[in-house]
């Protein structure tokens, strides 16, 4: 068990060693050994991603009790090769009147910030890539560079479609940050550290013996996650988020004059911010990499933040599934009239909890400072956009 | 009271259930996965018409006698008969060419209705696409005889109602034979 659980670690220090012993220099060794992580935490996300992308379309087909993808190898697990060669042979077409610099840089730059936020995620007990003091932090500020690229994208593209598609991006882009990063603050709050490993590291244990200290199961702890969860469909502009590429007004936002590779790359970069975003969404409040039940820690904890992480995505699937797009102004009112006053409450909540004994006590109190704004703001929202029977003036 | 976002628990729950339901309910899944499980049409279906052959030989048993009626009726005029002729040049009752160009009919029966010899007739064939938009679309005579049991098998009633019919033509005018034998019997036997 032990083995297993350091099992990808004891591999490169083997590999390393096995290196060593044909006379690599020690400067040579120490590349070899970040890039071997490189390579592995890259390959594992494209690995996901190719998965993902056919497991959505099947799940999305069985919701509407459909087959979905079942033609290329078995159960449809090669779909991603057959797409893959289709988009890597379309014609990459650049409009005429579009800036050719800017509209060749915004996939790559789409793609930078989504890999190089995978850096700070703790895969497993003493599995980080970068141990950054300031983990959170990096996160949101190098995730932050995915709007620059959705306005390159727009900007460089010359139409209308996709200006209009990337102001909508960035509008709700930079709305969405605003509770998804307080909401990350009050995880990062009651651990003490804005640095992954010790936040995974303060959910562990468990009360009564069985219940996980994870931060979700507080009150305080699960209305920021579930912020925090709305926050990242939001910014992985996923559906019920995915204005910004509304077809039915917008023909697909940014992305509408994006063929062939570049399409593909931007697909692909989304997809991979979603894993890191569902990864940072494990990690702040589904405990990491910690296994939900003692007797269950004989399975590796990387397999526990992997598990952890495709149950996340398989939810978001399931709510685009099932939800209908928003409109803009709902949206942006979303954002800052609910999310934005609810994170303070889970801020409250958090802090209350804290200075009241972490028991049952804070619990309580916790409980009520979130439930009461919850209630007030929910009911009043509900009101204020509630569908009323349209009266006609000229006709019937 | 409605608690605020009740709406979007019932409404995962919903594709949730939909989502499990698709693995274990039968009845949900409609699909068809087309090349492996065919559908079995209507018995009213049709694509394109065919000629019907009695027997086993389909130049001795085809039905049609080259009347030339169906080519006068059809619409788009997607039928063309050539009637064959012996060495005389006597008129023979039998096409020597009989084709239908399927990319110009437009399936509307009217040659079936209007044949007096129940000779032709609606297929349900359907897996007709070729890579050439000419010649592989204009069936001639040997592409569009098929046999009456075939016949039988797609359209059973019409089938049946058909054979039906030709039976009970077959018999009165064997009996009609035999009437006007019998009449012609006894004159004979006064001549005689």
């Amino acid at each position: 068990m032990n083995l297993l659980e350091r099992a990808p670690i004891e591999l490169k220090a083997w590999l390393l060693n096995l290196l060593g012993v044909f006379g690599v220099p020690d400067w040579a060794l120490a590349i070899l050994s970040a890039l071997l992580i490189i390579g592995t935490v890259i390959a594992v996300f494209l690995g996901l991603f190719a998965l993902t992308s056919v497991m959505e379309r099947k799940i999305l087909a069985r919701v509407q009790n459909r087959l979905g993808p079942n033609r290329v190898g078995p159960f449809g697990l090669f779909q991603p090769v057959a797409d893959g060669i289709k988009m890597i042979t379309k014609e990459d077409l650049v409009p005429r009147g579009a800036d050719p610099i800017v509209h060749f840089l915004a996939p790559v730059v789409m793609m930078v910030p989504a890999l190089l936020v995978l850096a700070i995620l703790p895969y497993g007990r003493d599995m980080v890539p970068v141990e950054l003091e300031a983990g959170i932090l990096y996160f949101f500020a190098v995730g932050a560079g995915t709007e620059v690229a959705v306005f390159m994208a727009g900007w460089g593209s010359n139409n209308k479609y996709s200006v209009l598609g990337a102001m909508r991006a960035i509008a709700q882009m930079i709305s969405y940050e605003i509770p998804l990063v307080l909401s990350a603050i009050v995880a990062a709050m009651i651990a003490g550290s804005l640095m992954p490993s010790v936040i995974v590291a303060a959910q562990g244990g468990f009360a009564f013996g069985f219940v996980p200290q994870w931060f979700v199961f507080t009150p305080w702890g699960f209305t920021a996650g579930l912020i925090f969860y709305i926050g990242a469909l939001a910014e992985s502009n996923r559906s019920p988020f995915d204005l910004p590429e509304g077809e039915s007004e917008l023909v697909a936002g940014h992305l509408t004059e994006y063929s062939g590779f570049k399409y593909a790359t931007f697909f692909m970069a989304e997809y991979v911010g979603m894993f890191a975003i569902c990864g940072l969404f494990v990690t702040l409040f589904l405990g990491g990499w910690q296994a939900p039940l003692p007797f269950l820690e004989i399975i590796p904890s990387w397999c526990w933040f992997f598990g952890k992480v495709c149950f996340v995505a398989f939810t978001m699937i399931w709510v685009r599934a099932t939800l209908p797009r928003l409109r803009i102004d709902h949206l942006l009112a979303f954002a800052w009239k609910f999310l934005l006053p609810m994170s303070f409450a889970a801020f409250l909540a958090a802090a209350c909890w804290h200075y009241a004994g972490r028991g049952a006590l804070g619990w309580g109190m916790s409980l009520v400072i979130v439930a009461v704004p919850y209630l007030a703001l929910g009911t009043s929202f509900t009101r204020r956009f509630a569908v009323s029977k349209r009266t006609y003036q000229f006709s019937e | 009271m409605n608690l605020p976002g009740a709406g979007l628990i019932q409404g995962l729950a919903v594709t949730a259930r939909n989502f499990v339901g698709s693995y274990f309910e039968k009845a949900r899944m409609t699909t068809e996965q087309y090349p492996e499980e065919r559908p079995k049409l209507p018995e009213n279906a049709r694509s394109f018409p065919f000629l019907v052959f009695d027997g086993d030989d389909a130049e001795a048993g085809m039905r049609c006698v080259a009347c030339k009626i169906c080519e006068k009726e059809c619409p788009p005029q997607c039928i063309l008969i050539v009637q064959d002729r012996d060495e005389a040049g006597k008129a023979l009752k039998r096409p020597k060419v009989f084709e239908i160009d399927i990319a110009v009919c437009m399936s509307c029966q009217i040659c079936v209705e209007v044949c007096p010899f129940d000779s032709i007739r609606m297929d349900q064939d359907y897996e007709l696409s070729s890579f050439d938009r000419f010649a592989p679309l204009v069936l001639d005579k040997a592409k569009l005889l098929k046999s009456n049991e075939y016949y039988q098998s797609i359209h059973p009633t019409e089938a049946a109602e058909t054979d039906a019919r030709l039976e009970a033509d077959r018999k009165k005018k064997e009996a009609a034979a035999a009437a006007k034998a019998a009449k012609a019997k006894p004159a004979e036997g006064a001549a005689g």
